[in-house]
């Protein structure tokens, strides 16, 4: 066990320590090997990025959450700003981040390692500190009052009580953004910015690579790796992970099934985990010792009005910020391309909406009736539960290249193609969360429905369309703000020299990002967000709150 | 008046437990038959398959061997000419109650306009009047449980099946819904031929029905039947309701005793000196009662003095008689009461286990314990030959396994850690899952 954790280590430092390297021109595509044996090492350099992100995502989600459940002031400003970044296409802004990170770490490719980091980085934190913010905000009335009443420091607090109560649902939202954090891993490894482009040794780049060799056999070990990987960190990480988060359970009332691991039972069981807690236990102590020295509670009168600011002004000078900046943008888009070009940046993102809506549809059509026929079955839906959150975390570009090839073979006019595209990772989150929903209609209510003798469309109207409802409307939110983003990746596409490219807004912003073109990718991403908060506020927001109101099982 | 509505013939019933270790059988060669113009009812304690048997009787879960007749066909599928009142409602929360009702005859394309006037005669019936626009969730428990009848009654079934709908209600209201369905029942204008009951509330079955069906448990089979030989409306105050009410009681709490056809021999009738076996624990799943329940109820009865019959002792206790039929069992499998008829009587360990200190209990239900509880012994021992006294709990598990689903055998294993760690025998960390002897802790925790 000991030797395993010693090799472990090793590996890390190994991986890690090509990371450090310097910036060269070698460290573009055509340095990465079509070598399958390299593919390995690729993987665990991808992997430690993900990971490094995670780690980020979790302290990011420590802070944020914190301040804005605790400080009215902060709340206000924190709550919505994370609810647009939770929607603006993340990719999008790749082209800036990646400039930013390479000027803060000049000659050194820990500029483009921070960049792919902070990519994934963003498609995780907002959701998980949302997660954790809503957790503080609705912790267990009585518990908050016996940590006040046994007067607990910040920190015992924070780490007895808010953790804890939050673990969950902060778990479990980790696990969804960190499958979908490969598709931005695999998008941001290899990427042409600012007229140049730049490969990160990994098996997103590796993708990048045999795509422009042509190489088919190169993107078959790919792929396969890349299952092996999400399986093994699913089996190695994840499950460990929700089977001991569930002793954080607050309602003290046992799952029905509670979450098992093979992997958990073995460590729980395993001499090491003893030594190692034996060995921790006193440095952790120290510290522990320490902060809650720090952040004890001071006995004192309720401050009466405080100073500084007061609320209105407060507002009003957040509005004016907000107003600046608005009118700042505005000035650079305007100045430099012209009211045309946003007409004509809005009737792109018009078209990329279509494809967004043609795919939620068909994706509903198709896998509803499949979905439903799974979650039925409990015996099936235990078996093809795990493997719908498989393929919706598997990066579906990955497999973009093989569609591609088709699409050439068969000459399918990519302005259609990319809805398949787009739709080769979104779709499985209808799936999954239908499944869910299906299984989630009480047996009562069935056998009610048999008995009344309710049957073919009749049944689906009465029963089970509207049991699935609150599944599918949390589904298709995350299918479509998938496909948002898969859209600056699925217009355009290539394979070898030959490069299909849709009219919409996702190849616009591709496009600009590939020349640099500041103003275009400023007024190609706020159009796209614009297109995404619009639609979260008049459409999806409704539908969820429909949801709530009318079909809560 | 007499014909046979639904007859099941020598029914079965098995369910795989899990991961096919075995099967677990519900119900074993079952038939009941059910009359035009009867209230039958279905009694029995929690695992003796009478909720199963109803349901098969609905046609809503196939049978393993035998076959269920309804109105002179052989059934296949959902039963056409019953419906059924849920104990959890079962309502559409997206739909009104009005909705709600509508949708048995929806189902049965009855024309929008008869919809309407049947549902509204239906929801007048069961006393919803004004409420045919409100969702479920703006309904008390019991205004639920009327949409439920409404819609059953609604469609006008030859049977009207009735799923323990009382149990989910508290005492006064399910009172009163008991009482206006019994009401109608009598007022011959009722919506359904015949009514079919499943129940574990004794008193219910009395009141309710002309005819108790008596369910045993694990597997489930029909111990005999008790006819309710009043006049409707049954009135709780003629002596005989009395008689019939003990005469059940009696008859659930000795599970091996066999139930006299005809009217019941009163309590005081039947010579005290006939003891009941206590089953042997090899064979009967242990109660799942915690130890200070049972020290609790045992020191109810050293309280209330004299020997009591059941029935006073459950309504003392004021909790669901299966509950009380449980601890009682429990009591009784460790040597601390006897059930003789229908008195209860403790013996001298179940006096002292009443009333000693807490190291004193502690040490008379230890010994109890271990001589009356093979599984609990066996844990001991199994600790007892292991070097490091421990074992992990995955083991017991399994055993129990062989006999019982794997919910059972987890609910088993609970009930034994709680026996076991009461009596100070072994200790159990449900983080390590580890049974270990009380008096040798694991070196490394």
């Amino acid at each position: 066990m000991f030797l395993g954790t010693l090799a472990l280590l090793a590996a890390i430092a190994r991986v890690g320590a090509g990371a450090l390297v310097a910036f060269s021109p070698s460290h573009q595509l055509a340095a990465i090997s079509l070598d399958p044996r390299n593919l390995p090492y690729y993987a665990g350099r991808s992997v430690l990025r993900m990971f490094v992100a995670l780690a980020a995502s979790f302290v990011f989600t420590f802070a944020y959450g914190y301040a804005a459940a605790r400080n009215k002031r902060a709340e206000r400003v924190l709550i919505p700003l994370l609810d647009i970044l939770q929607s603006v296409p993340v990719l999008g802004f790749l082209s800036i981040t990646v400039t930013g990170f390479i000027a803060l770490f000049p000659g050194s490719l820990l500029g483009l390692e921070c960049a792919s980091i902070f990519a994934i980085f963003t498609s995780q934190a907002w959701n998980m500190a949302f997660s954790f913010y809503q957790s503080l905000r609705t912790l267990p009335r009585d518990l908050e009052e016996a940590t006040e009443a046994y007067r607990l420091s910040h920190w015992q607090r924070f780490r007895q009580l808010e953790v804890p109560a939050a673990m969950i649902p902060l778990v479990w939202n980790a696990m969804m953004s960190f499958g979908g954090g490969w598709f931005f891993l695999a998008a941001s490894e290899a990427i042409s910015v600012l007229n140049s482009s730049y490969a990160l040794p990994g098996v997103g780049s590796y993708v990048a690579a045999a795509v422009v060799k042509q190489d088919l056999g190169a993107l078959g070990w790919a792929v396969l790796t890349m299952a092996i990987v999400i399986v093994a960190i699913d089996q190695l990480f994840w499950r460990p992970l929700v089977a001991w988060s569930d002793r954080f359970r607050v309602d003290q009332t046992t799952a029905a099934v509670a979450p098992q691991s093979w992997v958990y039972d073995l460590l729980r069981s395993s001499e090491l985990q003893r030594r190692l807690r034996a060995a921790v236990q006193p440095a952790f102590d120290g510290v522990n010792r320490i902060l809650e020295r720090a952040t004890r509670v001071r006995t004192q009168v309720a401050r009466a009005g405080s100073g500084g600011l007061s609320d209105a002004a407060f507002l009003a000078l957040l509005a004016v910020i907000v107003a600046a900046l608005v009118l700042l943008a505005l000035r650079f888009v305007l100045t430099t391309v012209g009211l045309a070009e946003v007409g004509h940046v809005l009737h792109l993102g018009l078209l990329t909406f279509l494809r967004v809506l043609v795919l939620l549809a068909f994706a509903s059509v198709v896998w509803t009736p499949i979905g439903v026929a799974i979650g039925f079955h409990p015996r099936l839906a235990q078996v093809l539960q795990p493997v719908a959150l498989f393929l919706a975390s598997f990066p579906a570009n990955f497999i973009f290249p093989f569609a591609t090839l088709a699409f050439i073979r068969f000459h399918v006019p990519i302005n259609f193609g990319s809805v398949l595209l787009m739709a080769l990772g979104a779709q499985w989150y209808i799936l999954f969360n239908t499944i869910a929903g299906a299984a989630g209609i009480p047996t009562d209510l069935r056998e009610m429905a048999d008995d009344i003798g309710l049957r073919g469309w009749n049944r689906w109207r009465r029963l089970v369309l509207p049991g699935i409802f609150s599944a599918w409307v949390t589904g298709a939110i995350t299918a479509s703000g998938g496909a948002w983003n898969a859209s600056i990746v699925s217009e355009v596409v290539s394979w070898g020299t030959a490069t299909l490219t849709a009219s919409g807004l996702g190849a616009y912003i591709a496009d600009a990002t590939g020349r640099g073109d500041w103003p275009r990718i400023t007024l190609g991403v706020g159009i796209m967000s614009l297109y995404v908060v619009g639609v979260n506020r008049l459409v999806w927001r409704q539908l969820y709150a429909l949801a709530q109101r009318k079909y809560r099982l | 008046m007499s014909g046979t509505l639904i007859e099941v013939h020598s029914c079965s019933k098995s369910f795989p437990t899990a991961e096919g270790k075995g099967t677990f059988i519900a119900l074993q060669d079952v038939s009941v038959k059910v009359a035009s113009g009867e209230v039958v009812a279905l009694l029995g304690r929690s695992g003796s398959g009478k909720s199963t048997l109803l349901r098969i009787m609905a046609g809503l879960i196939p049978l393993t061997s035998g076959s269920v007749i309804s109105n002179g066909k052989t059934l296949n599928g959902p039963n056409p000419d019953v419906a059924m009142v849920f104990q959890s409602f079962a309502l559409l929360p997206w739909l009104t109650v009005m909705d709600n009702v509508e949708i048995g005859l929806e189902a049965r394309a009855i024309d929008r306009l008869a919809r309407t006037r049947r549902a509204l005669k239906a929801i007048d019936l069961v006393g919803l009047d004004g409420f045919e626009s409100a969702y479920p969730r703006e309904l008390s428990g019991g205004m639920k449980q009327r949409v439920g009848f409404a819609r059953a009654m609604v469609v006008e079934p030859k049977v009207l099946f009735l799923d323990e709908p009382f149990s989910a209600l508290d005492v006064l209201t399910a009172e009163n819904l008991r009482g206006e369905i019994d009401e109608l029942w009598n007022a011959k204008t009722f919506p359904a031929e015949s009514i079919v009951l499943v129940t574990h509330n004794i008193e219910e079955a009395v009141f309710l029905a002309d005819r108790v069906l008596v369910l045993s448990s694990a597997p489930g089979r029909v111990r005999g039947e008790v006819a309710i030989d009043l006049p409707r409306p049954h009135d709780r105050n003629h002596p005989h309701f009395k008689e019939l009410t003990d005469y059940l009681y009696q008859v659930m709490t000795n599970p091996e005793q066999e139930i006299a056809a005809q009217a019941p021999p009163t309590v005081s009738a039947r010579s005290a000196g006939e003891r009941v076996p206590v089953a042997t624990p090899r064979r009967r799943p242990l109660p799942h009662v915690r130890v200070a329940t049972i020290s609790g109820m045992l020191e109810l009865i050293e309280d209330m003095g004299a020997n009591h019959d059941v029935a006073q002792i459950a309504a003392r206790l004021a909790v669901p008689i299966d509950d009380f039929l449980a601890i009682l069992d429990a009591a009784v499998l460790l040597g601390f009461a006897t059930v003789d008829g229908g008195t209860v009587t403790l013996t001298s360990e179940g006096r002292v286990f009443a009333t000693a200190s807490i190291q004193q209990s502690k040490e008379i239900f230890r010994s109890a314990v271990l001589a009356h509880v093979r599984i609990v012994a066996t844990v001991v021992n199994t600790l007892e030959a292991k070097e490091n006294k421990s074992m992990r709990a995955d083991f017991f598990l399994d055993l129990l396994e062989e006999h019982y689903s794997a919910g059972e055998a987890q609910r088993q294993f609970d009930t034994v850690v709680d026996w076991g760690r009461y009596a100070e025998l072994f200790e159990y960390d449900a983080g390590s899952q580890r049974v270990w002897l009380s008096d040798s802790p694991p070196a490394a925790a």
